[in-house]
């Protein structure tokens, strides 16, 4: 057996020497998913700043505001600015053959962006990775995005940084040009609840699916006692 | 007479029903001796029925079009009652279908259930997993997103690939010159019925030739040969009541793990359900990296292991389909006079582990983008992977036979690693896995080639009367 453990072992290591590829660095962040406030600030953030190039084509009003605690009314009257019929789902005004004509690309929705990215950590890297860049059209670059199509639209909110780099080349830091109407720790809460809130529009259900996740484990827990006394029962004459 | 009893009676004069529950359950007679490699046939079948349950409900939901089938998807995960649930067992059942099934076809590998008389059991498991396979290849491309799109792309195009007639061929599979909505549809009734058709016969077939001859077992003891004078194997056990309960307790712990991914981590950090795909199909945007999900992977590693020779990939894509079409052969390359691993020599207890080994190094192989290093490493693991079924005959054996056969062997094999060796000095890659690739191609050689030749390292363990515990 031990000759076999050693022959695994020798087999299988030369597939542990290699480390996954260098990907872009991105910011580790904590989102609390429970914390309504926090998704009621974010949603805000959305559809004052986000919904009127990117659409939420699967995301429907009332389904939302159910959701992060907000009843139809409060919705209608605080977060539907692009339609009246709070049933609906969250889609645009903005054609896109002409979106694709202004920025490059027509903005994509941001129904599951929160998943085809991977996570809430691209998102929050993305909102706070935007710095000032005059070779760009819109003025700004972004640390994760490269020479992305899109302007910073929370400029207003952060400010402008620039990047300090060192003799490589390489960004160390930032430094702000430009004073925003809130201070870097505000700008950086808001960016944490809009990406909790977009977190939350790619898989509504995931709270739900996770509170009722504990209930089918314990259940099976429970069954799988009752079937192992019930085989103990019935192998006692096996010998 | 009870009513039940008058009940069976009036059917089993018009349907053998209680033959049928005798012959498959209450009178077939499975060995005592199960150990846990055995579950997986069961879990198998548990993973069928569920793919087949969820499946119905979410044709119920799918729109197989090119302009609907992403945001059906999404509708079923947000608005359909229950879709999010229903879609998420059907996406987590189609990997542990591969699981389960990989390690039962270990099992069978170790415990020698494809030797005689089960070669046909074998076969028609190995078919089912080809129809699997294509199953799921076919179902990956419905929710149409990136990684659906460019995962079939590239797996159509390798038909593209074939000499003469490849062209059109692709075209023929696809109804188009590119994966698009006429493919969707074909793939769709491949997918909801054809392919589940081929599978339910193929099922049947396995299982019917399994209760025919009877069950395999750790030790590889026939225990028919055994029988007490009631003529009931006695390493036998009913399969109902013994089975069934101890199957019931198994599926049970099966859910436990099926179920908290799927209420926990549906997407298993990308494994079960690639990021990219939640992005819809894009005609004109080429992913950088298109990985196919983790199953596929160790056949995708070897097909980018092998150069295209004049420009055609065909090399690659033969070796691929070899890899697969190998399987059907082992009943006739084992030559061991044992069945189990338990009494099998250090050879071929060690070919299996390295077998398995470098299996799991191809499938990580394949998930990751291909690099020169990478591609050396996963030519070492292509030839290790053939090497195994190659030397099969030799270090299965338990005398030393001088064949001109197995000299003709040997001489392949020499002129391969030859071969090998010269290519890998003039290939891209670091100097460290250039060695580490002749050293190891070397060693199998070596350990595989000469060792059967000039010593008696198969020593063979005396198999038991009756099994063990």
């Amino acid at each position: 057996m031990k000759k076999i453990i050693i022959a695994f072992v020798i087999a299988v290591l030369p597939g542990f020497g290699f480390a996954a590829g260098g990907n872009v660095h991105l910011e580790k962040v904590d989102i609390d998913l429970n914390n309504k406030e926090s998704l009621q600030r974010g949603a805000k953030l959305f559809v004052n700043y986000c919904l009127s190039c990117h659409s939420a084509q699967y995301m429907r009003y009332n389904r939302m505001g159910r959701d992060i605690g907000l009843t139809d009314k409060q919705v209608e009257q605080n977060l539907m600015f692009a339609s009246d019929k709070v049933g609906e789902t969250m889609t645009i005004a903005m054609p896109a053959e002409k979106s694709a004509k202004w920025f490059g690309t027509a903005p994509p929705d941001l129904s599951v962006i929160a998943r085809s990215r991977g996570g809430a950590d691209w998102l929050y890297t993305y909102l706070t990775g935007f710095y000032k860049d005059d070779s760009r059209p819109f003025g700004v670059n972004n640390t994760v995005f490269p020479d992305v199509g899109m302007p910073h639209v929370l400029w207003e909110l952060e400010g402008l940084k620039e990047p300090v780099r060192d003799e490589e080349n390489h960004i160390t830091g930032y430094k702000y040009v430009t004073k925003g109407k809130l201070t870097p720790a505000e700008y950086d809460a808001a960016a944490r609840d809009l990406t909790a809130f977009l977190v939350y529009v790619g898989e509504p259900v995931q709270q739900t699916r996770k509170a009722i996740g504990i209930w089918v484990l314990l259940f099976l827990f429970v069954l799988f006692v009752v079937s192992y006394y019930l085989k103990r029962e019935y192998w006692k004459d096996v010998h | 007479m009870s009513k039940m009893t008058a009940l069976m009676g009036w059917i089993d004069a018009r349907f053998p029903l209680t033959k049928m529950m005798e012959e498959h359950a209450t009178k077939y007679y499975a060995p005592k001796n199960f150990n846990f490699w055995y579950m997986f046939g069961i879990l198998a079948t548990v993973v069928l029925v569920i793919q087949f349950v969820t499946g119905i409900f979410l044709t119920m939901h799918y729109k197989p079009d090119a302009a609907l089938a992403f945001g059906s998807v999404e509708y079923i995960m947000r608005d359909v009652p229950g879709g999010w649930f229903i879609r998420y067992m059907h996406s987590t059942g189609a990997s542990a279908f591969f699981l389960v099934v990989y390690l039962h076809m270990y099992r069978g590998l170790m415990y020698g259930s494809y030797k005689a008389p089960r070669e046909l059991i074998w076969i028609f498991g190995v078919l089912i997993y080809v129809a699997l396979m294509a199953e799921a290849f076919m179902g990956y491309l419905l929710p149409w997103g990136q990684m659906s799109y460019w995962g079939a792309q590239v797996i159509v195009n390798l038909f593209a690939a074939v000499p003469f007639v490849g062209e059109e061929l692709s075209v023929w599979i696809r109804g188009d010159y590119v994966i698009s909505d006429a493919t969707l549809n074909r793939f769709f009734a491949f997918h909801v019925i054809a392919v589940p058709l081929i599978l339910i016969g193929l099922v049947v077939a396995h299982i019917m030739a399994l209760h025919e001859v009877g069950s395999n077992n750790p030790d590889g003891v026939e225990i028919k040969k055994n029988k007490g004078p009631d003529g009931i194997p006695l390493d036998g056990i009913a399969f109902h009541p013994y089975y069934t309960v101890k199957d019931l307790m198994l599926i049970v712990v099966f859910l436990m793990v099926f179920f908290a991914i799927v209420f926990f981590a549906p997407e298993m950090g990308g494994y079960f359900i690639e990021h990219a795909n939640f992005e819809p199909a894009n005609s004109l945007k080429t992913p950088e990296h298109i990985a196919p999900v983790w199953y596929f992977t160790p056949y995708y590693a070897m097909l980018r292991a092998v150069p295209p020779i004049l420009g055609s990939a065909f090399p690659g894509v033969v070796v691929m389909g070899a890899a697969i079409v190998v399987f059907f052969f082992l009943p006739w390359l084992d030559k061991s006079p044992v069945k189990s691993v338990r009494y099998k020599g250090m050879l071929s207890k060690t070919g299996m582990l390295i077998f398995a080994a470098w299996f799991i190094v191809l499938g990580w192989l394949g998930i990751k983008p291909s690099s020169p290093d990478f591609t050396i490493l996963a030519q070492v693991g292509t030839l290790l992977y053939f090497a195994f079924f190659f030397f099969m005959p030799v270090f299965s054996s338990a005398e030393v036979k001088k064949t001109t056969g197995r000299m003709i062997g040997a001489a392949i094999s020499v002129l391969v690693t030859v071969g090998m060796i010269i290519f890998w000095l003039q290939a891209d890659g670091s100097m460290g896995m250039k060695l580490f690739a002749m050293v190891a191609t070397v060693a199998f050689l070596f350990v595989y080639l000469l060792i059967p030749a000039f010593v008696k390292a198969e020593t063979i363990k005396p198999v038991p009367e009756r099994v063990t515990h």
